[in-house]
């Protein structure tokens, strides 16, 4: 019966423009273009974890058949970049710059040969010879060198102490450990020098443009000489948010071979090489009075970075906000080991923090014996507790109502462990995910062309979420003209400035520039048919009567003033229903239910998938995903995907992805707001409590696994 | 790494540490093969000669048929059919997600059964009809599943899902579709990443129950 519904709900709407295109194997993805002359190349890692390299025997690889080069600090060409940036400034490992080895499995040196086979032998016959130093990567003990990376990773207001005085009170320590992001598609590039002062990439990376600016940057020529193309990326999640040493050493390969060459990396490298979630230490104090309002919150987290690179997420941001609570202090915390560089992971800060706070305000919630959804309700913030400013739109009440009804809340026991069904033990929780709602600047082109095809371009990328299905969406609205009429041309520097597509800015930010380009196309029209114009312009009409070949505008779009009137935020909320076997602790999810309060949805069927997707990398936080260090040796010990479990087909059940679709129009013209945070946020310590209310155990370091159930 | 060294002990001439190719195939002829190595092969390890000439002999010819059209390539022994397909035969459409077997996103149908190309090397194919995600449609007209892919939204940033729909056609041919919970047990092999699992089953439940031969 449910499948019945499901099945109805999956179809829903229309499909994706680029759908064909991957359903076909015509996609193609960064490594996926084939040009004259490639050369491929492979990467050594450091079999040390910090030190120093004192030789490296390149000659058997040098010696191999097909080999082009072998690159290293000893004979790697000079980076502009590398050697005008101020050596004392932290920063991404500069590759092959020098002979310090500062995590395990850093890249030494690169073979280029002219087949993958090839330069991935030579590579292993690559063999160096290091100093090894004493190595740190153990987050538990080195916390007490945790440090604030800047100011406002600390905050308080009012009396932080005020919890201790609450009638009731919780006071636990959180643990997430490290995960990785595994994109199903490699990170690769094919790097090619078109002139001694110009480069093309086909790169996978989710913002052409930063992509550009950064190469530029760090081979000294102009920013218009680089070319970067990424039509398809293959997942990211954060992932390809900056450039990485890979992508620097395939363009260095280029360089010094005068051939094209691709460098696709394995999937033990995306563990080390692309960055990860870093583990985080968490400590939350609640305090709240009989009748469950909070009276304080104090909320500490500590993550891992590099030793090379600062880099901290927001986990405790979430208690400046999520509640009403007149006394909070928050801080966030990094340690510095020598380990790889943590980066953005989907849903950065809120889905580290949300595991300790929504499992601390369950814990309370039994504590006070008050429903946790009442309990919340209780202390709904009805304003932004951080700054005072009003929501530019918030209907969390709704969200908690319509996820209650799906997954029948009502059916929850207060008591734990106290149902069973067939021998399974049978839990419910919830939790709610915030995340920013932000909006950039964006400058796009929407040009009707003399056959009445409307063509919009700008440089933004798409990792997955269906960026083009709801650019088009939107224009065939705005220019009221059927969809199969529109292109939305994507994923190449040479197109208007866009942002990265990070932090769940892009439906706002591109979709409010298409919205005001084709505004401003449709007045052009308008203004050409005179006399007020008409309803539904035929545009290659009008275009025709006018001897005109195309019709172009230009939109620059921005936030505005609102950022100063209001807090804006997406939300979400998690409801899940759990099976616990009490003799293996083995859990299995019965049902979910996730609540999306994100404005008005544009594209109903990408936006579910959306959620769904966010919701089982959520599941994936819950119950499986854990990256270990051997601290013996400083290496991950478990960087491919039988020993990093990601869940798969026979983990999930359906989900239900609803949607409380009130537009924003406070935060943009088509009041729409992003989901591709929130639909992760949260769903940690959905499952984690719906496990506690099944068997009574708390789990407080994830992720759960049957060995803490039983 | 030290570790790993005492443990492996290799062969004086076997191990490719040793000094390369030359004396692997200088070792391997002298014990083994004398009577299946040419004569010039022979002479080139033992004269020092140029790796080009020797490695001449190294790859070997692989006849199939990919989409139903003959395919004729000499390739190296270690080339995965994933590698053949995507760095030879421009057929990018297979994924490399794993290179191991753990994720499925290289899946094809050999013979009509579904592998992992990447844990297939290519001369264990030889003489054999290799299905890939381009030998789907029948032109414009795509294949049943592929249509329930994209009305089902099955997938996001699509690139596990060629891996997904040749396992997917697979998984109804085997007459493991019965169910959802099977098409869940029998999918488990196909990772996606971004999460459209349910979408997925939900696909390969229509095109079965549509009762469409796959």
């Amino acid at each position: 019966m449910e499948d019945k519904i499901s099945n109805k709900n999956s179809s829903k709407g229309p499909s994706r423009v680029d759908g064909r295109l991957k359903v076909t194997g015509a996609a193609k993805y960064s490594a996926e273009y084939a040009l004259p002359g490639m050369a491929y190349g492979v990467l050594v890692g450091s079999t040390i974890t910090k030190g120093t390299i004192t030789s490296i025997d390149t000659k058997k690889a040098e010696t191999a058949p097909g080999v082009l080069a072998v690159i290293s600090h000893f004979n790697c060409p000079k980076v502009p970049g590398y050697d005008s940036a101020d050596p004392a400034v932290k920063g991404p490992l500069k590759i092959f710059h020098d002979n310090k080895i500062v995590y395990n499995g850093q890249p030494i040196a690169v073979v280029v040969a002219d087949s993958f086979e090839r330069a991935l032998f030579a590579a292993a016959l690559v063999k160096a010879e290091y100093n090894a130093e004493k190595h740190h990567t153990n987050l538990k003990d080195n916390l007490t060198k945790a440090v604030a990376p800047h100011d406002d990773a600390v905050y308080s207001r009012g009396m932080p102490e005020a919890w201790k005085t609450a009638a009731v009170t919780v006071e636990q320590e959180y643990i997430l450990p490290s995960e990785v992001h595994h994109p199903m598609e490699l990170h690769a590039i094919i790097a090619r020098w078109d002139a001694a002062d110009k480069i093309s990439v086909w790169d996978k990376t989710q913002g052409v443009k930063d992509t550009q600016s950064n190469i530029a940057k760090l081979f000294g020529i102009p920013v218009d000489n680089v070319q970067v193309h990424s039509k398809f990326v293959g997942g990211a999640f954060g992932s390809a948010l900056q450039v990485w040493p890979h992508e620097v050493a395939a363009i260095i390969g280029a360089k010094v071979v005068k051939r094209p060459v691709k460098l696709v990396l394995s999937r033990a490298d995306m563990a080390t090489s692309v960055g990860y979630r870093p583990h985080t230490w968490q400590k939350i104090a609640i305090g709240a009075s009989a009748d469950g309002k909070l009276v304080g919150v104090v909320h500490e987290a500590a993550g891992q970075t590099s030793t090379f690179e600062d880099f901290a997420e927001g986990p405790s941001d979430v208690s400046r906000q999520l509640y009403a609570c007149p006394n909070v202090s928050t801080s966030n915390k990094m340690v510095s080991l020598d380990i790889g560089s943590p980066t953005w992971m989907r849903g950065p800060g809120p889905a580290t923090g949300t595991f300790a706070l929504e499992s601390a305000m369950d814990e309370l919630s039994y504590k006070l014996n008050i429903d946790p959804i009442e309990l919340r309700l209780r202390n709904y913030a009805e304003t932004d507790p951080e700054s005072g400013k009003p929501f530019s739109g918030k209907n969390l009440k709704d969200a908690y109502r319509l996820g209650a009804d799906n997954i029948g809340w009502s059916d929850r026991s207060q008591t734990p462990g106290s149902v069973t069904k067939d021998g399974w033990l049978v839990g419910y929780g919830i939790s709610g995910g915030v995340f920013g709602a932000d909006r950039e600047p964006v400058t796009l082109t929407a040009t009707m062309m003399a056959d009445g095809k409307l063509v919009l371009q700008t440089a933004v990328s798409d990792i997955g979420p269906g960026t083009a299905t709801a650019m088009v969406a939107v224009a065939a609205e705005t220019m009221d003209m059927p969809a199969d009429k529109i292109r939305f041309d994507l994923g190449d520097s040479a197109f208007p400035a866009a942002p990265q597509q990070g932090g769940s800015t892009i439906t706002s930010s591109v979709g409010s520039a298409v919205y005001m380009a084709c505004r401003d196309l449709k007045e052009k029209f308008q203004q050409l048919i005179g006399n007020g114009g008409t309803d539904k312009p035929d545009y290659a009409k009008v275009l025709k009567q006018h001897n005109l070949q195309r019709l172009q505008v230009t939109a620059d779009s921005k936030a505005g003033k609102e950022v100063d009137t209001y807090a804006m935020y997406s939300w979400s909320v998690h409801f899940v229903k759990v099976l616990v076997n009490p003799a293996t602790g083995v859990v299995k999810l019965d049902k979910v239910t996730c609540v999306a309060d994100n404005g008005r949805i544009i594209s109903p069927k990408t936006a579910r998938s959306q959620i769904i997707g966010g919701a089982i990398m959520g599941i994936g936080m819950a119950l499986m995903e854990e990256a270990v260090i051997d601290d013996r040796y400083g290496r991950v010990i478990n960087s491919n995907f039988a020993d990093y479990h990601v869940p798969v087909n026979a983990d999930i059940p359906q989900i239900e992805a609803l949607f409380v679709n009130k537009p924003d129009y406070n935060i943009n013209p088509i009041g729409a707001k992003g989901m591709g945070e929130i639909s992760l946020i949260g769903m940690a310590a959905a499952v984690a409590n719906a496990v506690y209310n099944a068997t009574g155990k708390r789990v407080r370091d994830l992720p759960i696994t049957p060995d803490k159930l039983i | 790494m030290e570790d790993d060294k005492s443990l492996l002990k290799p062969q004086q001439g076997l191990h490719p540490e040793d000094n390369s190719r030359r004396n692997f195939l200088k070792q391997s002829t002298l014990l083994t093969a004398v009577a299946l190595t040419p004569v010039a092969a022979v002479k080139a390890a033992e004269s020092h000669m140029d790796e080009k000439i020797a490695e001449a002999f190294e790859k070997l010819p692989l006849k199939m048929e990919v989409n139903g059209v003959a395919k004729s390539l000499q390739v190296e022994p270690r080339a995965t059919l994933l590698d053949i397909l995507r760095e030879q035969l421009d057929l990018t459409g297979t994924k490399k997600g794993c290179d191991h077997g753990q994720c499925g996103a290289c899946t094809v149908h050999v013979d009509g059964h579904r592998v992992n190309s990447c844990l297939t090397l290519g001369i264990m194919v030889n003489g054999k009809k290799i299905t890939t995600i381009e030998g789907l449609a029948k032109g414009d007209d795509l294949h049943p599943m592929q249509e329930a892919f994209l009305k089902h939204d099955g997938f996001q940033c699509g690139y596990c899902t060629p891996g997904q729909i040749m396992s997917a056609v697979a998984c109804i041919r085997e007459g493991h579709a019965n169910s959802e919970m099977e098409i869940r047990e029998y999918m488990s092999g196909n990772i996606c990443r971004c999460g459209a699992y349910p979408n997925i089953v939900n696909a390969i439940q229509e095109v079965k129950e549509g009762g469409i031969a796959v």
